[in-house]
């Protein structure tokens, strides 16, 4: 306030002519503002740009993948990741990355496989090319990804990150589950969105009785613990759904319970803007309801709900991490991160292919950079708090 | 009372809010903010309400334009194109239509613009609702609005956070411009404002008043402003009027023990003046649990302990216009704001 105070008040004063960057803020409308100041936070930029990739992924896994996910080879379970190479066994450069192939042998004292590097021979990395078909978005076919071994034959294997108790490539199938696992994130949240707007809304803006009953099934909602719910509802799903049911049901159920949060924020943003006075004065100079609602109220704190929502993805993806991991969300041959997790879930796995805990990894970051991109936006959403 | 000239006329207005506690929200008590409060306004005039916080100015001022639904009373408003009409009976559209002619100035000048608008949003969407102007003339109109309030019609594509306290309170005051409102209720106008600025502002509403014969009633708690802008006082005690007058009379004559200690709290910029400060012992009575008889009586210290504790004054003409509620009004010899009008106090 008291900076306000030192600006030139008389209108004559006013009259000083601004300097061009001082007229771009004033004429500045508040997305811009946010925009400006969204870009300071680095953190967030950072990991807006990560998650967009991450969407990127998910949208065309079958051409970033390198191999069919599901594609098994019983010769290599358990193989550990062979790495990218730049330079060879003899201690020569080469300029195109390249890797070695593996042999494999069981230990018939212990029934293990153990693998040798294969040095050998060296299998260049190329871009495009070709291998197993799948559709590219879904409807068109194509064999060509983005990079592998030109190999036609399929004799020989490239585990970058190593393989699992099918001989079935890691990476492959990490990329696969990006997209339910970051899709699931956001489809949930939406439909809490829907709910939490719905019922925060009226909540917040009538007030009364219906106030009192919508926040009394919130608080019912929430004092039900959570795990022991999905639990039951995700043993009512049938058993008989294809993976694409179950994955909308889960879906349902975790924003069945994640809707109460956002209503509440949504009902508390309604409550003080009822009370702000350019409320009122949209009010008393015949502003319509749905005026008041959509052009006064909403776009104050739309904002605010993006950054909630942001917030709130990371939630539902660890959400369905876990169902997944107690074997009660998604199951097999669906791909998700929890899903794959769960494979991990055992003594052996533990010792003898750790790289299986990979895609907690995959969880960890778009969890934190979901954080970060949300706390970033929280920040910019109100563009005059410091 | 003279019919044809009064442009507002308040009967009995009540307010009461319920105080709801326990599990199922009953109603344990009525906060009376607004208690039976009567008082009129002729065209042209400036109407001062007057009090301590929390006193029910806001509330009056509120209840008058149905923001906030009266409990009871009447609210005779002389509308240019529907005549004499009660706004506290009037259905929904024919409120519409009487809001055209009242408007609001808010006090908070931060609080009372939507951050979100530009300022042709702002001062336009008054006149897009009623379609008065659209498009090209929509901007000709806030452009010739900016300029009657002081601003350069170049500051239409700012947003409010480009202007200081004193500039968005002339961008509210151009918004209630806009309809050509009859009457406009000033919510503390100049309260959060710096004193230079104070001036400003008041000189501006008494220009347009006088350009465009403007009636207002303005709530205020500093009683300088009032002198300086209002013809009229009415002076309030939690949610009753106690005192009203004309400026002259109420500051040389008062007749509420209230307004003396009001009046004696004035600053006067003149050091030769010695004002003695009347302190009010204990604290303004709470509108929830208001004390018996006449609610000043705790504070009071002309009070004689038993009328004023047991009876209830009722505001009465004890001098042509100059209505008070004191059982003792004419007894007492109340001292006004000194410098005031010296001559006239014999």
């Amino acid at each position: 306030m008291t900076s306000q105070v030192q600006n030139p008040e008389l209108p004559d004063e006013t009259d000083a002519i601004p300097t061009a960057s001082e007229e771009r803020i004033y004429v500045a409308s508040q997305l811009q503002l946010m925009w400006w100041k969204f870009r300071k936070h680095r953190m967030a930029v950072i990991s807006a740009i990560l998650i967009l990739l991450m969407y990127v992924v998910a949208i065309i896994p079958g051409f970033l993948a390198p191999f069919d996910p599901n594609a098994h080879n019983s010769g290599f379970i358990f193989a550990p990741p062979q790495p990218i190479r730049f330079v060879d066994a003899e201690g020569n450069f080469h300029l195109r990355p390249f890797i070695y192939g593996l042999t494999g042998e069981r230990d018939m004292d212990t029934l293990a496989m153990i693998y040798e590097t294969d040095t050998s021979q060296m299998y260049p990395l190329h871009f495009f090319v070709r291998g197993a078909s799948y559709k590219l978005l879904g409807f068109i076919e194509t064999d060509i990804h983005l990079f592998g071994i030109d190999d036609p034959e399929g004799d020989v294997t490239m585990y970058l990150l190593g393989s699992d108790r099918n001989g079935r490539d890691l990476l492959s199938r990490m990329i696969y589950g990006t997209q339910i696992s970051m899709s699931i994130g956001l489809v949930g949240v939406l439909l809490s969105l829907v709910l939490g707007i719905f019922f925060g809304g009226i909540s917040g803006y009538y007030g009364g009785a219906v106030d009192n009953i919508i926040q009394r099934l919130i608080e019912f909602l929430r004092s039900i613990p959570s795990i022991p719910l999905w639990l039951t509802l995700s043993a009512a799903l049938p058993s008989d759904w294809t993976g694409l049911q179950i994955y909308l049901g889960i879906t349902i159920i975790l924003s069945f319970v994640g809707w109460t949060g956002l209503a509440r924020v949504v009902r508390g943003r309604f409550l003080s803007l009822r009370e702000e006075d350019f409320v009122l004065a949209a009010q008393l100079y015949g502003a319509s309801e749905r005026r008041l609602i959509f052009r006064h109220m909403v776009p104050l704190f739309l904002s605010h709900i993006i950054a909630s929502l942001t917030l709130a993805i990371p939630n539902m993806i660890l959400s369905e991490t876990a169902l997944s991991f107690l074997g009660l969300g998604l199951r097999p041959p669906t791909i998700s991160w929890g899903v794959l997790l769960k494979e991990a879930q055992n003594v052996q796995s533990l010792a003898l292919a750790p790289w299986l805990f990979l895609p907690g990894i995959a969880v960890v970051v778009a969890v934190l950079a979901f954080n970060f991109l949300g706390d970033g936006l929280r920040d910019a959403a109100d563009p005059y708090a410091r | 009372m003279n019919a044809p000239e009064t442009l507002l006329e308040v009967n009995n207005l009540k307010k009461h809010f319920p105080i709801k506690g326990g599990f199922f929200s009953k109603v344990v008590g009525q906060v009376k903010a607004v208690d039976d409060v009567s008082f009129h306004i002729h065209k042209g005039e400036t109407m001062g309400l007057v009090g301590e916080s929390g006193c029910g100015k806001t509330t009056t001022g509120r209840t008058i334009l149905r923001a906030l639904e009266p409990t009871s009373g009447e609210v005779w408003f002389a509308d240019e194109t529907m005549g004499r009409v009660n706004l506290a009976q009037l259905d929904r559209d024919k409120l519409k239509v009487a809001r055209r002619n009242i408007q609001m100035i808010f006090q908070d000048p931060y609080s009372s613009l939507n951050p979100r608008m530009n300022l042709l949003q702002l001062i336009g969407e008054p006149l897009y609702i009623h379609n008065i102007a659209r498009g090209e003339a929509l901007k000709n109109r806030v452009a010739e609005l900016l300029q009657v309030v002081g601003l350069r019609p170049e500051y239409m594509n700012r947003y409010p956070h480009a202007f200081s306290g004193g500039q968005r309170q002339r961008i509210g005051i151009a918004r209630a411009l806009g309809l050509n409102p009859q009457l406009i209720i000033c919510d503390e106008p100049v309260s959060a404002l710096d004193v230079s600025i104070q001036a400003q502002i008041i000189n501006l509403l008494k220009d347009l008043q006088a350009q465009f014969g403007l009636t207002y009633l303005f709530i205020a708690h500093d009683l300088s402003v009032v002198e300086y802008t209002c013809d009229r006082i009415a002076v309030m005690y939690v949610g009753k009027m106690v005192e009203t007058a004309t400026t002259k009379e109420l500051f040389s004559r008062p007749l509420h023990p209230y307004t003396e200690a009001l009046l004696a709290a004035v600053p006067r910029p003149d050091p030769r003046t010695r004002t003695e400060p009347i302190v009010l012992s204990g604290d303004v009575a709470s509108p929830a649990n208001p004390p018996t008889g006449c609610y000043f009586h705790p504070r009071c210290r002309y009070s004689d302990g038993k009328r004023c504790v047991h009876e209830t004054p009722v505001l009465r003409e004890v001098r042509p216009g100059h209505r008070v509620s004191c059982h003792y009004a004419e007894e007492l010899d109340l001292k006004g704001a000194v410098p005031a009008n010296v001559q006239e106090k014999a």
